[in-house]
């Protein structure tokens, strides 16, 4: 990929800004909100206080009133004096939800932040109900508390917390990890097959019943930054990495392509044969999109991780500046390859400290911020163009297909600005 | 422990965040982890505010865990005020905070700050969001209310509307206007749009209205305590209430009050010819005591509904609903659990419910026209054009949306009456939608009568009439009849069977 390298090197090795302070972030239990439309036989039972309740509530919007396949069992005064065993109310909460939601296979206890400052034992939890609801159903646990996690590392602790469980194979197996939408999954799927690489496992799978297994052979790729403990879980099972730029836009989604093309020995003929319409599809709907961002600037505050991967598609496809790229969280062998491929000259940031970031936001005068929903009505009253970054994690966004959607998403709130005359005629 | 989906209500700090946001000045310093700042959307999506809140989040992590959170408080106070410079900040902790015991008040306390700092006890495991304000409220008129003497002109102030409140905004605007014409000035609104130092003005006024119990309870019988403030006790939502309200301000002032009713068009409204069909119509209520108590008011004495069902989620208000549904003849529904509200709707099959966004939903489920009167409620009961709940203009407003559900029910209705109408078939869909018409295809072939759970069949004949009963009393209609075949021993429904029911269970 050294072809790919920016003419003015890349990002990897600028210098960081670290921060602490303020940050304006969702914890990891927002996470629940996709995972469980990803995994049709999963429930999410949170063990928390009344906020994470009103958290989902507010996360999930609407979709609070479709029966959904997670809940909240609200921690009260009587579980926190000792007067009642937290183990034997979560237990009775657990079998009355399982015996009115037949259907469920898997079911994760989800840890809070309340939970894990009290030290609920949800692991033990975890195996003693596993033990009494077996076979039917899978209990697991993993922790997508604020003092731990945020936002999309919720998804990582979910998938890192199945990995240990997974099937042991020796086959030599592509192993792709990271929620994608149902529609975006099929279309990778029927590249890779096209290009004569399989069979290829999934990870989250759509049900519990599909033939996830990792073993010494298994090479896995990540289709999502953020899944760091994931990738180390999986290495320790002898999985490999495939390191490679995320398959956004046209030249993520080949590079994608090509580092697993590589590792499965297809030809570059078969290649160029799979990929060239796509790609050609994938440009022309870039470029539609992308007439309104070039030459504009764009600033990124620190959400899902998504967030260098992003950059690099907007500056190197679409023609933007970038002028702080910050992530909650920076892993070197997961986004190396997109900070390499990212022109030298933004601030790389990890981490926050909101207030002074946003004072850095004010003097830069970005023409474009992603930025989260609290900050996104406040920025736009200063007469800055936000762009909310969780309709990014919600939206089919990856491969080719979706790259012009995806520029399109970015250029929306520009065309907006621009059509919008509200102001009196004189 | 206890198994949620849906909630009524948030923790207290967020009824805390529901003041700090209405009121300018202030800022409010909350010990919490990471991810709680989702509370900030509330306030910059749903009721679109252009700022942010003024909230600081310590922000605390895992590995801050132990002795560094108190520093890492102590250091976001000390931010807070260097950075927004308010006149006053009240600090507290959320639900993780109180659990990890650093003790906001007093670190707070020994850090010598110039301004007023307010702690606040919200205990997360066992109160709410209400609450929360309630106190939060009441801990800052507390503090900083100041002795003074009475305006010369008679002044009041509203006490109780907040960010997030239903309503808040044009309901404070059309009060001031209900009480400038009574002669009453407003000397100041809080916590909506006050500043710390208007409310070290509160004493100056002769009374207090307190407009939302919910969350200005509290303050407003303290004021009446320590500054003998009287405040008055009926929330002017509704005609009769508007006009018992208007008596209630004469009484406090001393003098008889008179007042122009040229804008209030709801009475006439709901005694024209057209709104007949309203009459008797079963409603169920649920909400928060306060606008339960109105509507419940609105819906017999000023629409003509019956009123089968009258429920709320705040415990707070449990009493006073109690008390009121008896005076219906009713037991009131006291619950936070939505499942309770469902099971109770759906064996009431009310033709209406006036609830909260949960309860719209619900409706929408069980096939029931529903009006929102009370949060929770979503974005789009945060209007942009003027929409308030109280006095003559709220009841305008009222009427409307109560009748607009059922106007869209009646449209429903005589499609479904016209649905065997070459035009208007099943699959037509709403004439307002377009381009959705499908060609009517005719049955091939009539459909065995369904057998039903308890053995009774339906015959085709009596099936048939059934259907061309209004989709929203239907389901009862073939309960009772169901009931009454059952009853009556008999194993099949005929078109005898489902008059004779009717006829028996005829109001």
């Amino acid at each position: 990929m050294n072809d790919l390298t920016p003419s003015n090197g890349g990002c990897r090795s600028a210098p960081v800004l670290k921060e602490r302070g303020q940050r304006e972030v969702f914890c990891g239990l927002t996470g629940i909100i996709w995972l469980h439309r990803k995994m049709q036989d999963a429930f999410f039972l949170v063990v928390g206080s009344r906020t994470c309740a009103h958290l989902l509530q507010s996360a999930a919007g609407v979709m609070i009133f479709a029966e959904p396949r997670f809940g909240t069992a609200i921690l009260e005064e009587t579980d926190l004096a000792g007067m009642k065993d937290a183990h034997v109310e979560l237990d009775r909460e657990v079998a009355r939800l399982l015996a009115r939601r037949p259907d469920i296979r898997q079911l994760f206890l989800v840890g809070s932040c309340p939970s894990e400052v009290i030290k609920i034992d949800l692991s033990r939890a975890a195996e003693r109900l596993s033990q009494i609801h077996a076979p039917h159903v899978r209990v697991l646990n993993y922790s997508g508390s604020g003092i731990e996690t945020t936002f999309t590392e919720g998804e990582d602790a979910c998938l890192a917390c199945m990995v240990p469980v997974l099937k042991t194979t020796e086959a030599r197996e592509l192993l792709v990890v990271g929620a994608l939408p149902d529609v975006v999954e099929d279309q990778m799927l029927a590249l890779l097959s096209d290009m004569g690489v399989g069979p290829v496992r999934l990870l989250p799978a759509r049900r519990i019943d599909d033939t996830t297994a990792v073993g010494p052979n298994t090479v896995f790729a990540l289709v999502q930054p953020f899944l760091g403990e994931t990738h180390s879980a999986l290495e320790r099972r002898g999985a490999r990495h495939l390191a490679a730029p995320f398959p956004f836009g046209d030249e993520g989604t080949t590079a994608w392509l090509r580092a697993i093309a590589t590792e499965f020995g297809v030809s570059d003929e078969t290649f160029e044969a799979v990929t060239a319409a796509p790609r050609a599809r994938a440009r022309k709907a870039i470029a539609q999109a992308a007439e309104v961002l070039r030459g504009k600037s764009v600033f990124f505050f620190p959400d899902s991780q998504l967030e260098i991967p992003l950059a690099r598609f907007l500056t190197r496809e679409c023609g933007m500046t970038a002028i702080e790229v910050g992530s909650p969280y920076i892993h070197d062998a997961l986004h190396g390859p997109d900070l390499d491929l990212l022109p030298a000259g933004p601030q790389i940031s990890e981490g926050q400290d909101v207030d002074k970031q946003l004072d850095r936001a004010r003097a830069a005068r970005p023409d474009l911020t992603i930025c989260g929903l609290g900050l996104a009505n406040p920025l736009e009253a200063e007469g800055l163009s936000t762009k909310w970054a969780i309709e990014l994690v919600f939206t089919p966004v990856h491969f080719y297909e979706q790259a012009g959607d995806l520029a399109g998403l970015f250029s929306r709130p520009l065309r907006r600005k621009a059509v919008l005359h509200l102001e009196a005629a004189e | 422990m206890k198994l949620t989906v849906w909630t009524y209500e948030g923790p207290p700090h967020v009824g805390a965040m529901r003041v700090a946001t209405a009121m300018k000045g202030l800022h409010y310093v909350l010990h919490a982890p990471q991810g709680d700042t989702y509370a900030d959307l509330l306030f910059t999506m749903i009721e679109r505010r252009n700022h942010r809140p003024p909230v600081s989040y310590t922000t605390f992590q895992a590995r801050d865990l132990g002795a560094d959170t108190a520093t890492l408080f102590k250091k976001s106070c000390q931010d807070a005020v260097d950075r927004f410079q308010p006149e006053a900040i009240i600090v507290g902790a959320s639900c993780t905070a109180e659990l990890i015991q650093d003790d906001p008040a007093g670190l707070s306390e020994t850090m010598g700050l110039s301004i007023p700092v307010i702690p606040l006890e919200l205990p997360s495991y066992s109160r709410k969001e209400n609450f929360g304000a309630d106190e939060t409220f009441y801990q800052i008129v507390k503090a900083l209310a100041k002795p003074q003497d009475r305006t010369g002109r008679v002044t009041c102030n509203i006490l109780g509307p907040t960010a997030l409140g239903f309503r808040a905004r044009d309901d404070v605007e059309e009060l001031t206007g209900l009480l400038s014409d009574l002669g009453v000035q407003v000397n100041v609104v809080a916590p909506l749009g006050a500043t710390p130092s208007d409310i070290a003005r509160l004493p100056a006024a002769h009374f207090n209205v307190l407009l939302s119990p919910e969350t200005g309870e509290a303050a407003a019988r303290w004021l009446e305590k320590t500054y003998a403030q009287p405040f008055t006790k009926i929330v002017p939502i509704g005609v009769g209430a508007t006009r018992d309200f208007i008596a209630e301000v004469g009484d406090i002032i001393g003098k008889p009050v008179l007042i122009d009713e040229s804008r209030l068009r709801m009475p006439w409204w709901s005694r024209s010819v057209d709104s007949t069909y309203l009459t008797g119509k079963r409603v169920f209520i649920f909400g928060d005591g306060t606008h339960v108590a109105a509507h419940a008011r609105i819906a017999r004495d000023e629409m003509g509904f019956e009123v089968v069902g009258i429920g709320c989620y705040n415990r707070e208000m449990a009493r006073p609903v109690r008390a009121l549904a008896k005076a219906y003849g009713l037991e009131a529904l006291i619950t936070d659990d939505y499942l309770e509200v469902e099971a109770a709707i759906e064996a009431l099959s009310p033709e209406m419910i006036l609830g909260t966004q949960m309860e719209r939903h619900i409706g929408k489920r069980l096939g029931i026209p529903c009006a929102v009167i009370s949060a929770p409620v979503h974005v789009q009961d945060f209007p942009a054009r003027y929409s308030p709940q109280v006095g003559f203009e709220g009841a305008n407003v009222i009427f409307d949306t109560l009748i607009h559900p059922l106007v869209m029910g009646l449209e429903e209705h005589l499609l479904t009456m016209f649905r065997d109408d070459f035009e208007f078939h099943d699959d037509a869909g709403a004439s307002h939608h377009g381009g959705k018409a499908k060609a009517k295809v005719e049955a091939v072939a009539e459909e065995a009568p369904a057998p039903q759970e308890d053995n009774i069949i339906w015959l085709s004949d009596a099936e048939k009439e059934l259907k061309k009963i209004p989709f929203f009393v239907r389901g009862k209609a073939r309960r009772n009849t169901e009931n009454y075949a059952a009853e009556k021993g008999l194993s099949q429904i005929s078109l005898d069977t489902l008059y004779e029911a009717k006829a028996h269970y005829a109001r």
